[in-house]
This record gives structure tokens, C-alpha cells and sequence, in this order.
């Protein structure tokens, strides 16, 4: 735990370069941050009493004094509770600008086969598209080496604890992971339908897999994470024929709750539909070049 | 259980903001569409305040209703789910509030009193 704040969100995750099989031992950025508050005192707004509204009373009302004296120890703050992790995730999202970088945060619940769909697509793309990977899990190595494998250099984060990967996990697997200029990453982020829909990373865009096996009504089960996704790839459709999964009714939920929703079908397992996927992907690349990809909540404009 | 990253970014926030000094109380926003529960947040505060300038504080939570208007007949009304459907049948809704997940204020346990600088 951090001595200045007692603040431990990432302090714990573990990162592994899976290139070298390195443990990275960098502080996370915002340990640096502590230091640059105690360096740099003067730079930042001093607690200020909070005395709006006060000023039209003389100063020699008792009532006001008193009043003054009760509020004068509440400061107010009007931040986000976000504001730390959105400040790091629009560093990213320029540090990928810069490099004409197509970043993919690839989110979904436990299962439903990101990994799988990763391999495929990295398979597919290399000799078209460089390729780099931030794999994230609470704990192993496992998929890293199974995206090795697949022939793209990997970074592991390993969250511990966490339940999500955060902006400033990210931003301490880039330097590692050393992805090239006009590459595409591929952030998995640890397997969880809630959580990840909160923390922007810095992506251009949430892609979330659903597979059929998890039942048509997810979408309106775990609105938000539909609702923060650009597009929807529904998973193993080679499965359909064995399963009561209604697809159009599935869709028509997704749309529900996030009207703008791109949706395509496609099997990890077959390749069914992966060309439709490649065709997304280099379209996204293409717009790169062009400028940032408009659309995602709480991207910069 | 992302309450407790965010309990961790409020305790984080105000120690910085307030320079060290103990706090009393802090005021938050949340709403009710946020995906936030205020029970788990109150539950993590406790664990991770421990040992900070925010030990022992009071977290208050000011909950706030999701609201929408519908942008075909115009009426403002409160919604508890993320996609609102108004009265009228439409589904093209705008959401005005219940997203909230705002610090809005703390109390710092000595008061203090800026005498030359109030107007």
C-alpha cells in the first residue's frame, strides 16, 4: 500500500514480458505522481475554504462568522472518481495516435473466447498487419503463451486481486511491449461482463465477445458493458445447431441497449465469419491513418 | 468489485487534494445508473481507508435518479434502466442524469480559517 495515500489500485498487478519471460519492477505511474505532488506543491490548488454564497453578508454578522467557521473545513472538490484513470487513458489513447496504432480492448465474460478468437484473428492478420498483445487475467501466464504461440509478441498483466484492467496497467505494459507504427493491439482484458466497462484504457474501441452458449438475454443483463462497446462479435455460431440460442433475438437486445452497436457472427473454432472481422479491423486501421476514431464513451474528441 | 479501485481512487484524490491533513467527512455522487453499488463502496471505504488521512472518516453518498426525456414527445421522466422507453412507445430517449460518479466535497477535521483571503 502507497505510504502518501494508502491507494493500491495496480500497485499489485504483475507484469511479464512473455518475449523474455521478464517480470517488469517499474512503480506504477501513479507512485510517480506522488512524487511530482511532493516536488511541485505550489503547482496544485491549495484546499480553499468553501465560502460561495457568503459574500453579500458584512463581515461582522456573527451568523455569518459562524457559518463561515462551520463551512470554512468542507472543500469542495467536484471531481470524477474516474479522473485519475481517464487522465492516463487519453495518454494512451495519444501515445497510439501518435504511432498510427489501431488499440482493441477485447472484453467478455470468463469463456466465451477471446483468447481463441485472438489466435485466429492474429493467425489471419500477420501477414497483412504487425500484431502485439497485452493479455490481462488475475492469474498464470497461460494465454501470453498461447498468443506466443500464435506468432505475436505478448505482454501478461497479472491483476492479482483485480477484477479489470486499469489505464496505468497499459500504460507500464507499452514500453515493454514496444508495438510498431501503424500495428494493431489487442488488449484482452481479464475475462468479466461488469467491471471493465468502467476503466478506459485508451482503446479506440471495446470489442465484446458473447458465445452462444451464454444465453440470448446477456446484452439486457449486463446493459453496461453492451452499452460502452462499439462492436458486439458473437462467438462459436458453429454450436447454434445443437443450442436453443435465438440470434436475431439476441441482436435485437443488443441493439436495445446500445442502438449503435456493430454486431457480426463467427466461429474461432470453424473460421466461420473471421473475414468479415479482418475486413473491420483494417477498415479501423485505415481510419486511423485518417485521425482518431470518433464514437467511444468518453473518448477525446 | 470495482468499488474497491474506485474506493482506492476517492481515498487517493482527497489525500492529495487535502495535502495529508485528516478528514471528517467526504460527500460523493453517485448514480443510480452509474453500475456503482453505494453498499459495496461503503464496505471497501472502511478497508481501505485504513491507515490513511481518510481512517475513520464518514463517506457520504448522495444518490441520483436517472433521468430522460424523449426526444419525440418531449416528456422528462425517470428511468431505472440504461436503455428508457418513454410513455409514448419511443425508444429514442436522452439520458440526462443517473450516471453520476463524482467527489463532491470533504470536511476536513480542523477548520480552516483563511481570515485575510474570504471577501
Amino acid at each position: 500500500m502507497c505510504a502518501t495515500c494508502g491507494c493500491q489500485d495496480g500497485a499489485d498487478a504483475k507484469i511479464i514480458n512473455i518475449e523474455t519471460g521478464k517480470a517488469l519492477s517499474e512503480p506504477p505511474a501513479h507512485h510517480q505522481h506522488h512524487q511530482h505532488h511532493q516536488h511541485h506543491h505550489h503547482d496544485h490548488a491549495e484546499p480553499h475554504p468553501h465560502s460561495h454564497g457568503h459574500h453579500h453578508h458584512s463581515p461582522d454578522d456573527v451568523s455569518d462568522r459562524r457559518e463561515r467557521a462551520q463551512s470554512a473545513s468542507t472543500v469542495r472538490l467536484e471531481q470524477s472518481l474516474l479522473e485519475k484513470n481517464d487522465a492516463i487513458a487519453a495518454r494512451n489513447r495519444a501515445w497510439f495516435a501518435g504511432r498510427e496504432i489501431l488499440a482493441l480492448n477485447l472484453v467478455s465474460s470468463p469463456g466465451a473466447g477471446k483468447t481463441a478468437v485472438l489466435e485466429r484473428t492474429l493467425r489471419g492478420l500477420q501477414k497483412t498487419q504487425p500484431c502485439f498483445v497485452i493479455e490481462g487475467d488475475q492469474a498464470t501466464s497461460n494465454d501470453g503463451e498461447r498468443i506466443k504461440n500464435a506468432g505475436a509478441p505478448a505482454v501478461q498483466i497479472n491483476t492479482g486481486s483485480g477484477c479489470h484492467l486499469d489505464a496505468s496497467m497499459v500504460a507500464r505494459a507499452l514500453p515493454a511491449l514496444k508495438p510498431s507504427f501503424r500495428s494493431l493491439v489487442m488488449i484482452e482484458n481479464v475475462g468479466n461482463l461488469v467491471c471493465p466497462a468502467l476503466f478506459d484504457l485508451g482503446e479506440h474501441a471495446k470489442v465484446l465477445i458473447l458465445s452462444v452458449t451464454e444465453g440470448e438475454d446477456k446484452p439486457v443483463k449486463y446493459p453496461h458493458m453492451f452499452e460502452a462497446a462499439r462492436l458486439l462479435l458473437i462467438n462459436k455460431i458453429d454450436l447454434l445447431p445443437y443450442l436453443a440460442f435465438d440470434l436475431d433475438r439476441c441482436m435485437a437486445y443488443a441493439r436495445q441497449v446500445n442502438p449503435c452497436i456493430e454486431i457480426l457472427a463467427l466461429s474461432a473454432a470453424t473460421g466461420e465469419g473471421f473475414e468479415a472481422w479482418h475486413a473491420w479491423i483494417s477498415n479501423a486501421s485505415s481510419n486511423m491513418a485518417d485521425g482518431p476514431l470518433q464514437g467511444h464513451l468518453g473518448a477525446a474528441p | 468489485m470495482h468499488e474497491l479501485a474506485l474506493a482506492q481512487s476517492v481515498v487517493e484524490a482527497v489525500a492529495t487534494h487535502a495535502n495529508g491533513r485528516k478528514i471528517r467527512r467526504v460527500k460523493l455522487e453517485i448514480g443510480k445508473l452509474a453500475c456503482v453499488m453505494p453498499d459495496a463502496l461503503l464496505f471497501c471505504f472502511d478497508a481501505v481507508t485504513a491507515g490513511t488521512p481518510l481512517e475513520g472518516a464518514a463517506l457520504e453518498i448522495l444518490e441520483i435518479e436517472g433521468q430522460a426525456r424523449c426526444r419525440t414527445c418531449g416528456e422528462i421522466f425517470v428511468t431505472e434502466t440504461l436503455w428508457a422507453i418513454c410513455r409514448c412507445g419511443s425508444q429514442d430517449c436522452e439520458r440526462l442524469s443517473g450516471s453520476e460518479l463524482n467527489i463532491k466535497e470533504y470536511e476536513l477535521c480542523t477548520a480552516l480559517l483563511f481570515e485575510g483571503s474570504a471577501p
